[in-house]
């Protein structure tokens, strides 16, 4: 931009830019974007359809983009408000989703994650980065090695321990493997800490604060910014985990969402599924995230960009 | 206060700070890998006391042929994954960077990767329903013919990374968009005075300076969809005759099918070494740390 002066510039563009080619880019480039957002919305409008659609219908109204004679049928199956005889006249299997269930067990295992491991997190990245102490390169570099351990490796030792805890089927074992720390968030928040300036921090500890007090009022509020970027991720991803809750959760009353829709799905009919009921269920399940995206989109999409960046 | 007393109390409160994550460091990740360790080299049903076997799972998985196949499978299923989702994602961001900043449209782009893995298989195994799916529909509209897509040996694997492909491509264009937004203008405006044409400063400006964010999505998605285990445990549960048993899908079910946690374990470490081999060898030859435009 600094390179040349504007009319400079501008005459030089006139000259050398081929006015033709660059709109046939831009074209392209919208044909890329049109497409891949058409791509991108379609199955969700094509669920968002099916669930809609009484069971008999289904096949006459494939390639139809409003049903003929919508239903609600299919919802209220999945909310249990059909009895077992009801519920299979309608194409379903008798099975519902107790979804106000799942979506509390969700929430819950989410949130107590983001909060607990984000804190710990930073908390430790502070230290890291900040308090210099005996062991710290080594620590830091096993936290960092720990994201590369494949999960399947763990998982079978975790599950063991839980077990002998007692903690099948409870809050507590789901939530363990994730809440107390994770290496991204270590590391992300160190790269923050390391690159904030000094000056007020040394200022507080000639005014005699320690550094765990100094994290506490100076640091935190400092880094509102990465916290919740981290949060975000976290979030993202925990609400989207399915193998653990599934390998430790066995009663219905802990599922969660993601959860609670496989075994809906299991639960069909062998031979023909009950697309209705499943699609309800996935528009149902849809609707927290798309929330959340209604709410916070701005700072998801930063928060993912961020992860590429460093 | 003397020098000494100062590191050691300065060490005090780091050890301190990072206490707790310490605990779930040891705890969840340094303890279970070590223990993962000792169980591939014993037989153990997790009901029974574990018999120490020494190499046997080893050997065993050397001989297994549902073994090699899962690792051939995950391996086919990456390159059936990656290049497409890398070449979708970038074009989608190029398109973005050239055409718009809306947030709606980066929101809607990124949706499919916000919604869970189950979710979207669920979606897509109604869509490939080899009767019923729209798909199918659309293929008979234009000729082409029906598919049994997930229920067929030859299509089930090519279909379940179709549907990865959807679910990422997004979140690859954003991770690149990012990149793509720190590339400075005068460099492209530079360019086009000499004369040069989109594609050629496509190849000498964006695909270089994007090496970093490159190597970052490489990294992450391969070594992530080596270990794809969500959309086949919803969609073909290892079917249609074995097509799909991919080598964390055998993994698992050994160990809490068959419960021989031994075999599993063995199993996971080899699979462990497979991912560290293959991080250190991409970021080696593609020197991640390293900016070009420093």
């Amino acid at each position: 931009m600094t390179l040349l002066n504007p009319t400079q510039t501008q005459s030089a563009l006139k000259k050398r830019f081929n006015v033709k080619r660059i709109s046939l880019s831009r074209l392209l480039a919208w044909i890329i974007l049109i497409v891949m957002l058409t791509i991108t919305v379609f199955p969700l409008l094509f669920m968002t359809k099916t669930s809609f659609v009484p069971a008999e219908d289904l096949y006459t109204s494939a390639n139809q983009l409003v049903p003929d004679n919508p239903t609600l049928v299919h919802y209220k199956k999945v909310f249990g408000l059909l009895d077992t005889d009801e519920s299979i006249a309608a194409g379903g299997s008798g099975a519902n989703i107790n979804f106000g269930l799942s979506l509390v067990n969700s929430l819950i295992f989410t949130i107590s994650i983001v909060i607990v491991q984000t804190f710990n997190s930073a908390m430790a990245a502070y230290a890291f980065a900040r308090v210099p102490f005996y062991g710290s390169r080594v620590l830091f570099g096993a936290f960092v090695a720990s994201m590369m351990i494949p999960g399947v490796v763990t998982l079978i030792p975790n599950f063991v321990m839980v077990r002998d805890l007692g903690l099948l089927n409870t809050h507590l074992g789901m939530v363990a493997p994730f809440l107390l720390m994770h290496g991204f968030a270590v590391f992300f928040m160190r790269q923050f800490f390391i690159s904030m300036p000094k000056d007020l921090e040394e200022a507080a500890q000639l005014d005699g604060l320690n550094p765990l007090m100094i994290f506490f009022k100076i640091a935190l509020p400092l880094s509102i910014g990465p916290l919740l970027t981290v949060a975000t991720l976290t979030m993202i991803n925990m609400w989207n985990e399915f193998l653990w809750p599934f390998l430790v959760t066995t009663e219905d009353s802990m599922k969660t969402l993601p959860v609670a829709l496989q075994s809906f799905k299991s639960q069909a009919p062998q031979g023909q599924p009950d697309w209705g009921g499943l699609m309800a269920a996935t528009v149902v399940a849809t609707l927290p995230t798309l929330g959340m995206l209604l709410a916070f989109g701005g700072r998801i999409v930063e928060s993912v960009q961020f992860t590429g960046g460093k | 206060m003397s020098q000494v007393t100062g590191n050691i109390r300065s060490s005090l409160i780091g050890f301190g700070l990072i206490f707790p994550a310490l605990v779930g460091f040891s705890l969840f990740y340094a303890w279970p890998a070590i223990r993962a360790i000792a169980i591939s080299f014993t037989d153990w049903n997790l009901l029974s006391e574990p018999t120490f076997v020494g190499f046997d799972n080893y050997i065993e998985m050397v001989q297994d042929g549902q073994f090699w196949n899962g690792m051939k499978l995950s391996a086919y299923y990456v390159l059936l994954n990656i290049p497409l989702q890398v070449v979708l994602g970038l074009f989608l961001a190029v398109a973005m960077d050239r055409l718009t900043r809306s947030l709606f449209v980066k929101a809607t782009v990124l949706l499919p990767y916000l919604l869970s893995n189950v979710l979207v298989a669920m979606v897509w195994l109604w869509m490939l329903d080899p009767i019923l799916g729209i798909v199918n529909f659309f293929l008979d509209a234009i000729g082409i013919g029906r598919q049994s897509f997930l229920g067929d040996p030859e299509q089930a694997l090519i279909s379940v990374a179709a549907i990865n492909i959807w679910r990422h491509m997004g979140l690859c264009a954003m991770l690149f968009l990012a990149g793509l937004q720190t590339i400075p203008r005068y460099l492209y405006e530079a360019a086009s005075l000499e004369g040069a044409s989109e594609w050629k400063m496509f190849r000498m400006i964006t695909l270089p300076l994007l090496r970093p964010v490159m190597v970052f999505v490489l990294v992450t998605s391969v070594t992530g969809s080596f270990q794809i285990f969500d959309t086949i445990a919803v969609t073909t549960m290892g079917g249609p005759m074995d097509s799909t048993r991919v080598i964390v899908y055998y993994i698992i079910q050994n160990a809490f099918s068959f419960y021989k946690m031994g075999y599993a374990s063995a199993m996971s470490m080899t699979l462990a070494l497979v991912m560290l081999i293959y991080t250190l060898f991409q970021m080696k030859i593609m020197r991640a740390s390293e900016s070009d435009l420093a």
